[in-house]
């Protein structure tokens, strides 16, 4: 591993890559890392930063959060803020799946009242929402009303039953960002994703039942804010995305500007995964347009599984979800590209702030948060690896330093080709159940894959999202219950 | 296997290497090593079904990037495991025209031992060239 030798140390926790490392770079890049984490980032990282960099219409820098690691055309942990007059749109830069994210679920029980049930509530979760290769969704609709839910997001899920109106207000865009337009996509995105809502997908894609153990919790305030109160409280937390639909919409557009990039807007790349288009061009509009549909399906995706969850816990307790306290504390995505309001140099400007593997996080008092926690500050939720832990951070003042973007897990340190030769999965598997973590997998390789040791350690990485300002520690939550795609 | 994983490439993703003697060999391996890391065993697929793809592009990794995508597609809109059976590629005019035949089955998890879903294939360092053995590509996939 080099770090490159022109990288200038900012502080404890910010290093900077000059413009003069990369012919074409138009700004500095700025990695937000201890000095350990950075030492240990991939080479990838320092490449595709600056690749990054070069892009049209950057404001200030091309940012990495402290999770980074090579991905391809973005590092995953990359942030880029655009200006929309001058800037360019990248499906490379959001990620080929659109608006992935993390949703984190309430309930009121302890660790005990769970334990004696974690088995049967752990199979039970395995069977009601598919997971892993291929799997078929539980909302049945036809390729016209799918089009329709696009549109619409969580909300047609709210109209259809799958879940309670307070779910939207806890949602990121209240589970229905504005703009989203059906006609911007193709039959063949529709094709592939309309039978899948209600999917968790695969690889580093997991629900988790976990436990907020007393002293894993750091901001004992904001965490009875989020609705953290009970000593050994249990949450559920899960990671999915927009399935096959985000997939073929992201690929449809890389396409499509690969043809036009260079003919039509004489914008020169570094990596093709990069290709772009101008933000305010008819072929960057469209791609906004239908990302927002993709951006709109995943947030239903993730409504449709909550409201399983809440199904399969009341199942088991033959009790009410209300019953049983499952209120959603917040549901936030880390592959996604936002219009977003700042001050630049005195001036109100309007940017795209694409974030790759990173997620938003507005400080206390901002448009945007819900008013529930307004005061407090967004919630974060960072999926760790399934054998450590996993966070709920809060959004900060000093945020603005990386447009209110943090990390978005622990990031991988080791290939999956290379964790599925050092690991099995089914002795992976037993040796978790003897720690206390029940694990059930549709593919014992795919769960040799995402090992604890693949990942970063994710105490550091979100302790270097505090040093550095970004974003707050909140709760630590331990798994104890997992489904793995 | 005319195709490998490569260990230390796109960590989050997976990165293979295919080759073979001509261009259609080529696409083969890739495509078996897109599907082989669905399904463990490509030997399990059994040929119930059939499907022709018919793509053209001036671009002759284009043209494999969007074949691959072809077999990715139908995995999710049909559940259908692919493997190439015949396949032929002909270049006219400077672009390059593709008609495969590729057969399989509804993916079934009693069945086929499943591996990782592939979301897409990238173009990050994507790649197609012709070495004094034959063909070559590599590939980053999105896992």
């Amino acid at each position: 591993m080099a770090v490159p030798a022109s990288i200038k140390k900012i502080s404890d926790t910010i290093w900077e890559i000059p413009t003069s490392y990369k012919e074409g770079m138009r700004v500095p890049a700025r990695i937000y890392a201890t000095e350990e984490l950075l030492k240990a980032m991939d080479d990838g990282v320092f490449d595709q930063i600056t690749n990054v960099a070069t892009l049209p219409g950057l404001v200030k820098y091309a940012y990495c959060m402290p999770d980074a690691h090579w991905g391809y055309g973005f590092p995953i942990g990359g942030v880029a803020p655009v200006d929309t007059k001058t800037g360019v749109i990248s499906p490379g830069g959001i990620g080929f799946d659109i608006n992935c994210g993390m949703r984190l679920l309430l309930t009121n029980l302890t660790y005990d009242e769970v334990k004696p049930h974690l088995r049967q509530l752990v199979d039970r979760l395995f069977e009601r929402v598919p997971a892993g290769v291929g799997g078929t969704g539980f909302v049945k609709i036809s390729q016209e009303e799918f089009r329709h839910l696009v549109e619409q997001g969580a909300r047609w899920c709210i109209d259809h039953g799958y879940g309670w109106p307070e779910d939207l207000e806890r949602t990121e865009e209240e589970g229905c960002i504005g703009g989203a337009d059906a006609s911007k996509i193709s039959t063949k995105s529709v094709e592939r994703g309309y039978k899948q809502i209600g999917t968790l997908g695969s690889g580093n894609h997991y629900l988790e039942i976990q436990v907020a153990r007393p002293e894993n919790v750091f901001d004992a305030e904001l965490a009875k804010g989020f609705g953290i109160t009970i000593p050994n409280q249990v949450v559920i937390m899960f990671h999915c995305g927009s399935r096959g639909f985000g997939h073929q919409v992201a690929t449809d557009y890389l396409q499509a500007f690969l043809k036009v990039m260079e003919s039509k807007y004489h914008i020169k790349i570094l990596d093709r995964e990069l290709a772009c288009a101008p933000f305010r061009s008819s072929d960057g509009q469209d791609y906004f347009a239908a990302m927002k549909c993709a951006i709109n399906l995943s947030f239903a995706n993730r409504q449709v599984i909550l409201q399983r969850i809440r199904e399969v816990f009341s199942h088991v307790f033959h009790r009410s979800p209300e019953d049983l306290g499952m209120h959603m504390v917040y549901d936030v995505a880390h592959n996604t590209a936002k219009l977003e309001r700042y001050e630049i140099d005195g001036e109100m400007r309007e940017l795209l702030i694409h974030r790759k593997g990173a997620t938003r996080a507005f400080g206390p008092g901002m448009e945007g948060v819900p008013e529930v926690y307004k005061h407090m500050g967004q919630p974060v939720i960072i999926g760790g690896s399934m054998e450590t832990g996993s966070y709920l951070l809060a959004g900060v003042k000093s945020g603005i330093e990386t447009f209110f973007s943090t990390a978005h897990g622990s990031g991988r340190t080791m290939s999956r080709t290379k964790a599925k030769k050092l690991y099995q999965g089914k002795k992976l598997q037993e040796e978790m159940a003897q720690r206390g973590i029940y694990v059930r997998t549709v593919s014992y390789s795919g769960l040799a894959e995402e090992a604890g040791a693949a990942y970063k350690n994710v105490d550091q990485v979100i302790e270097a999202t505090e040093r550095a300002g970004i974003s707050r520690r909140v709760v630590r939550f331990a798994p104890i219950g997992n489904v793995k795609g | 296997m005319p195709y490998k994983y490569l260990e230390d490439v796109a960590i989050a993703d997976v990165a293979f290497e295919a080759w073979g003697a001509t261009l259609e060999e080529l696409f083969e391996a890739a495509a078996d090593a897109t599907v082989n890391l669905m399904v463990a065993d490509l030997g399990t697929i059994t040929s119930h079904e059939k499907r022709t793809i018919e793509l053209e592009d001036d671009s002759l990794d284009l043209l494999l990037f969007n074949f691959l995508q072809e077999l990715i597609f139908y995995k999710d809109a049909q559940k259908l495991l692919l493997r190439v059976r015949e396949i032929r590629i002909e270049r006219s005019d400077g672009s390059f025209k593709l008609r495969a035949e590729a057969h399989g089955e509804e993916l079934n998890p009693a069945k086929h031992e499943l591996g990782v879903d592939v979301k897409a294939v990238t173009l990050h360092r994507f790649q197609v060239q012709e070495t004094p053995e034959g063909w070559q590509a590599n590939v980053i996939l999105d896992v």
